[in-house]
């Protein structure tokens, strides 16, 4: 396969994200550009949190996978606007995030709140327990019909 | 002439950061302190994860700040090689944590100005400075929230929590005028359209906070002893106390990296 933008990418699929690791950094909507030219490539991603300690991780796997995948030069760029919001993850990443056990975010900016579905059983009768969880974004959650608690990755 | 302008408006730049920074950095030690002592482990987790985000905004603030000075410093070196009168924080920032009343209303009165502040920000003509509040508000928002519960909640709880919900507020009742003054650092950067007037913020945190302390039963307290300095590197006996801890492995191991 050639080196150009579409093969950096389909390997950038194999960058998880170290604390959510069913979801890459395409499905969270944190790559944000990909630029190559010739054997270089460039490229662009949003932070989630600004205190976010899986950046940094994030950053190096993905100069070493585009290193791996034939690119001799890497360069990996922040860009904090616009700032990042749920609203780019992808839906199959949301999916794939409701199959792991954590409740997907709800659509930023919608007046009327939906109910916050358990990944586990599926009952909408929910309620928070903390609007911080394990890691900077998510919440934690309780589920009232089959009484297990759950993570729920907070709209922003 | 433009030369020295632009130097000028850059030297007010890197104040202002710095100050900002320094808001984070020593709010978000305070608020690290409190891991493994909080009531319990939501609490304990939800002051781990306001620490970080404010940790997170230092880091980006000073990042910025050492590249506007163009001296070569970084984060590290803002964050953990200036002493105690280089450090441009509100005093309310440096308060001891003392209960969970008086943690509450340092971080509710501080929640509900830095909110519209970062806001305001996010249109600043500085696009740098801009894209660092942008994505600050955001959490921010979380954080507003969080204190907000508590206050009403402690306050509109029994008789023990609501007085002690009151003395705390009424301890860090005297640190909150300095959240509204301003000096030549603002007035250069609300004249290049980068930062709004302290001053300007006022009027959205005395809603919020009124709203609050309705809702949780509490009385505005009336101190006219206000005490501010920070800003200008005029600090409470807090800060001094809390430096050693914080800046302890560089002093001893300079440059050391993990």
């Amino acid at each position: 396969m050639g080196l150009d933008a579409a093969s950096a990418r389909v390997a950038l699929e194999t960058v998880k994200d170290p604390e959510v690791p069913v979801l890459s950094i395409i499905d969270l909507g944190i790559l944000r550009d990909v630029e190559t030219d010739g054997d270089e490539v460039t490229v662009t991603i949003t932070p989630t949190y600004s205190g976010c300690p899986a950046m940094d991780h994030i950053r190096m796997r993905v100069e070493e996978t585009l290193r791996a995948a034939g690119f001799r030069h890497v360069e990996v760029r922040t860009r904090l606007a616009p700032a990042w919001t749920t609203d780019w993850m992808t839906e199959d990443g949301k999916r794939q995030l409701e199959e792991y056990g954590i409740a997907s975010p709800r659509p930023t900016g919608v007046t009327l709140r939906l109910p916050i579905r358990c990944p586990r059983c599926g009952s909408n009768e929910t309620e928070p327990v903390s609007e911080f969880g394990s890691t900077a974004c998510k919440a934690l959650h309780r589920c009232r019909a089959c009484l297990e608690p759950f993570d729920y990755f907070k709209e922003i | 002439m433009t030369q020295t302008v632009d130097s000028a408006l850059r030297s007010a730049l890197f104040t202002y950061l710095v100050r900002l920074g320094d808001d984070s950095l020593v709010l978000g030690q305070r608020l690290a302190e409190l891991v493994s002592w909080q009531p319990d482990l939501e609490e304990d987790i939800a002051v781990a994860n306001l620490a970080l985000d404010h940790i997170g905004h230092c880091r980006n603030f000073y990042a910025y700040a050492g590249a506007v000075e163009g001296k070569g410093r970084d984060e590290d070196q803002l964050a953990f090689l200036r002493d105690e009168r280089d450090f441009l924080n509100l005093v309310l920032c440096e308060q001891p944590n003392g209960d969970f009343g008086q943690t509450m209303a340092r971080q509710l009165l501080f929640d509900a100005w830095r909110l519209p502040l970062l806001e305001a920000l996010r249109d600043s003509a500085d696009a740098q400075l801009g894209g660092i509040a942008g994505k600050a508000a955001k959490e921010a928002r979380y954080h507003l929230q969080h204190s907000v519960t508590w206050v009403v909640r402690l306050g509109d709880g029994t008789q023990e929590s609501n007085e002690r919900m009151q003395a705390g507020l009424d301890f860090m009742w005297r640190y909150t005028d300095e959240l509204f003054w301003g000096d030549e650092v603002e007035a250069a950067l609300v004249a290049a359209g980068m930062a709004p007037d302290p001053a300007s913020l006022r009027s959205t945190w005395e809603t919020t906070i009124g709203d609050v302390l309705d809702r949780a039963h509490l009385r505005r307290p009336a101190d006219p002893r206000q005490r501010g300095g920070g800003r200008t590197g005029h600090h409470t006996e807090a800060l001094g106390r809390m430096l050693p801890e914080l800046q302890f492995l560089q002093r001893s191991y300079p440059g050391l990296e993990w």
